[in-house]
């Protein structure tokens, strides 16, 4: 929270126009707007992994299952002229299983979580390119480039997506045991077990909405630039992924969640590209920054690392 | 034989049906060089996964290193091309800056207590995003030595080995003596077996840890160096994604994931079912994807393996 507050005023005081609002064509731009366009594909993913890192899990496989799913729509559109209900319908019924299959490794085969998903990613890259045949498909279809490029409220499309999927995860996870089940299980597994939890159940499911997220992800980018590229769809998101989840508080040990602070923790990592990019740094030194922020963010978690601070700054930091 | 040769054992059979239906599909197959060709295509993938078995038998993980080769090979590439440095001095340069760096996450995981997965993500970047600062372009090294020792090679009979090769088999070497043959390696399995039982033994778990990473950080840097004689060139964004290879290799060699169990050779003969996949789906004339896609299913099938293996042993204790 105070890291994007800390950039925005950075922002303000040094990038012109970054907050100034306009309404073009009926809908609103800028900077501001674009920022939240852009993070929509991620703030989707950091949605999923925030359940599977409040079980103690980790997804690996969702940059590989978004490649998938773009594949599949952009296929459908080229080779098969789907209607439009079944080029969204099927990309994410194949995420959704995707996401199961990872659910059954770690819950049922009792797979440690990075290797389990390590295995879709690894192949699921290879398996999206086997969908497009190895090429970048293009094509011009209206009304599916309305998910990446239309707008509604006056707001692109997008943000009112990811609108919609916070809602959704939160009145399930908070109006219903869910949440709780969740929490409990990345507490103590075994306690939750013995407490009559059905823990299998529990994480299988959390794994597919994982995956569903990925899905829905995915089809974003594809919709957007009208093409699907397999090899480069999605590559590294699972990073920024994690990387939200941990910004917004989410603890990689689990136990605990906050939906609303991983989509801050997305936006934090697109207000710091998109501000990297408008103050004309080149653009290889976002990586270098994202860095130095994953750095700062893991110590100020750490207890050590706190002791330490507060033992060099005597009363003060205690 | 204990049960945990077993994984090891698994690898080594997979090795000898792939080699056998291929030998038996492609006469060619059977020719010593395309043998040679296993270890020399996957040299620097092989030198960096054994750095990584140690982490993985430590229970750790390393992300970092695919970035850590592509920051090396560049940097090895400019110093030599642009700056005018000797190529010895250059290759120095670069293991010494591997090196600190891996030994820089080590002290984070060390003293600070963070996850291991979070802390070399941090050095992915870092490391990635340096390589690019560096130079975004890919960099040829026209240097007249360092040209004679990439074309240099060995006649060993029929196999014509070269000189990547022999770093690479000297890594595996080292990591072998490293692991079976001293107290750091007696640390390492303690540490992946059992992180408290090994502080209550007095076992050096601190300093353990960060020499791992260090040593990881070294074989990664290295690897960029065996970049840099493989394709006579550097690129920040060579080795996308090795990391993930190289954990595929480590596992796929019977080390088990969750650390205490495993053997630096059995990642070598993990890397040799990466180049003999690699070398088959060529002789198939299928494309190269279909690799990834043979790894993740061989991925799935050792970790079953070990998974089947486990349990029973998890029962008794």
């Amino acid at each position: 929270m105070i890291a994007l507050a800390l950039l925005l005023l950075f922002n303000l005081a040094f990038t012109p126009g970054f907050f100034s609002v306009q309404i073009k064509d009926g809908h609103y731009y800028g900077s501001l707007i674009d920022v939240l366009n852009r993070a929509a594909p991620v703030m989707l993913l950091a949605l999923g992994m925030t359940l599977v890192i409040a079980t103690k899990g980790v997804d690996l496989s969702v940059g590989a299952v978004m490649a998938i799913s773009g594949a599949l729509a952009a296929q459908l559109i080229v080779r098969y002229h789907s209607p439009l209900a079944v080029i969204i319908a099927v990309p994410l019924l194949v995420a959704l299983v995707c996401g199961i299959w990872n659910g059954i490794l770690v819950a049922v085969a009792e797979i440690q979580p990075i290797v389990a998903t390590l295995i879709l990613m690894v192949a699921g890259r290879g398996i999206a390119q086997l969908i497009t045949n190895g090429l970048i498909l293009t094509f011009d279809d209206r009304a599916f480039q309305f998910i990446g490029q239309g707008h509604l409220f006056r707001l692109p499309f997008t943000v009112t997506l990811v609108g919609l999927a916070l809602l959704l995860t939160a009145v399930v996870t908070r109006r219903t045991a869910l949440g709780l089940f969740i929490e409990s299980l990345g507490n103590n597994e075994a306690a939750s077990r013995y407490a009559g939890l059905r823990t299998t159940a529990v994480k299988i499911s959390v794994y597919a909405f994982c995956g569903l997220c990925a899905g829905l992800a995915g089809l974003i980018p594809v919709s957007d630039i009208q093409g699907a590229d397999s090899n480069n769809a999605g590559l590294y998101l699972e990073m920024d992924a994690i990387l939200a989840v941990v910004l917004g508080g989410t603890s990689l040990n689990g136990g605990r969640f906050y939906l609303v602070g991983s989509l801050i923790g997305a936006l934090i990592i697109q207000t710091l590209t998109t501000t990297i990019l408008s103050r004309g740094v080149p653009s290889q030194m976002t990586l270098v920054v994202k860095a130095i922020v994953v750095l700062i963010v893991c110590l100020v978690q750490s207890a050590e690392f706190r002791a330490t601070v507060a033992r060099v700054f005597g009363r003060e930091a205690s | 034989m204990s049960q945990h040769h077993i994984p090891l054992l698994a690898t080594m059979v997979v090795f000898a049906l792939l080699y056998i239906i291929a030998a038996a599909q492609f006469p060619a197959f059977r020719r010593p060089a395309i043998f040679g060709n296993f270890f020399s295509d996957n040299a620097f993938l092989g030198v960096a996964a054994v750095g990584m078995t140690f982490v993985i038998l430590s229970g750790g993980i390393d992300l970092s290193v695919g970035a850590i080769v592509g920051m090396t090979s560049i940097l090895v590439a400019v110093l030599i091309q642009n700056r005018h440095f000797s190529p010895l001095l250059a290759v120095a340069v670069a293991l010494v800056i591997g090196t600190t760096l891996g030994a820089g996450m080590g002290a984070v995981i060390r003293y600070f207590k963070l996850p291991p997965f979070l802390v070399t993500l941090a050095g992915m970047f870092l490391a990635r995003g340096s390589g690019f600062l560096i130079s975004v372009e890919s960099v040829p090294i026209k240097d007249a030595s360092y040209a004679r020792l990439s074309e240099w090679s060995l006649s060993l009979g029929p196999v014509d080995v070269p000189a990547t090769t022999f770093i690479f088999v000297a890594v595996l070497l080292l990591g072998i003596a490293l692991a079976h043959g001293t107290k750091f390696g007696r640390n390492v399995y303690a540490l992946g077996g059992d992180d408290d039982a090994a502080n209550l033994m007095g076992l050096p778990v601190g300093p353990t840890r960060l020499r791992i990473y260090a040593f990881s950080g070294f074989c990664s840097a290295l690897a960029g160096v065996v970049y840099t004689i493989y394709s006579a060139s550097g690129n920040a964004s060579a080795a996308n994604g090795l990391e993930l290879d190289a954990i595929a290799s480590v596992v796929i060699g019977g080390t088990l994931l969750t650390g205490g169990v495993g053997y630096v050779a059995g990642t070598l003969m993990g890397v040799l079912i990466f180049g003999i996949i690699q070398t088959y789906i060529t002789f198939l004339n299928l494309s190269s994807w279909w690799t990834k896609i043979a790894v993740g299913v061989l991925l799935l099938f050792f970790v079953l393996i070990q998974k089947v293996l486990a349990r029973p042993a998890a029962r008794t204790s």
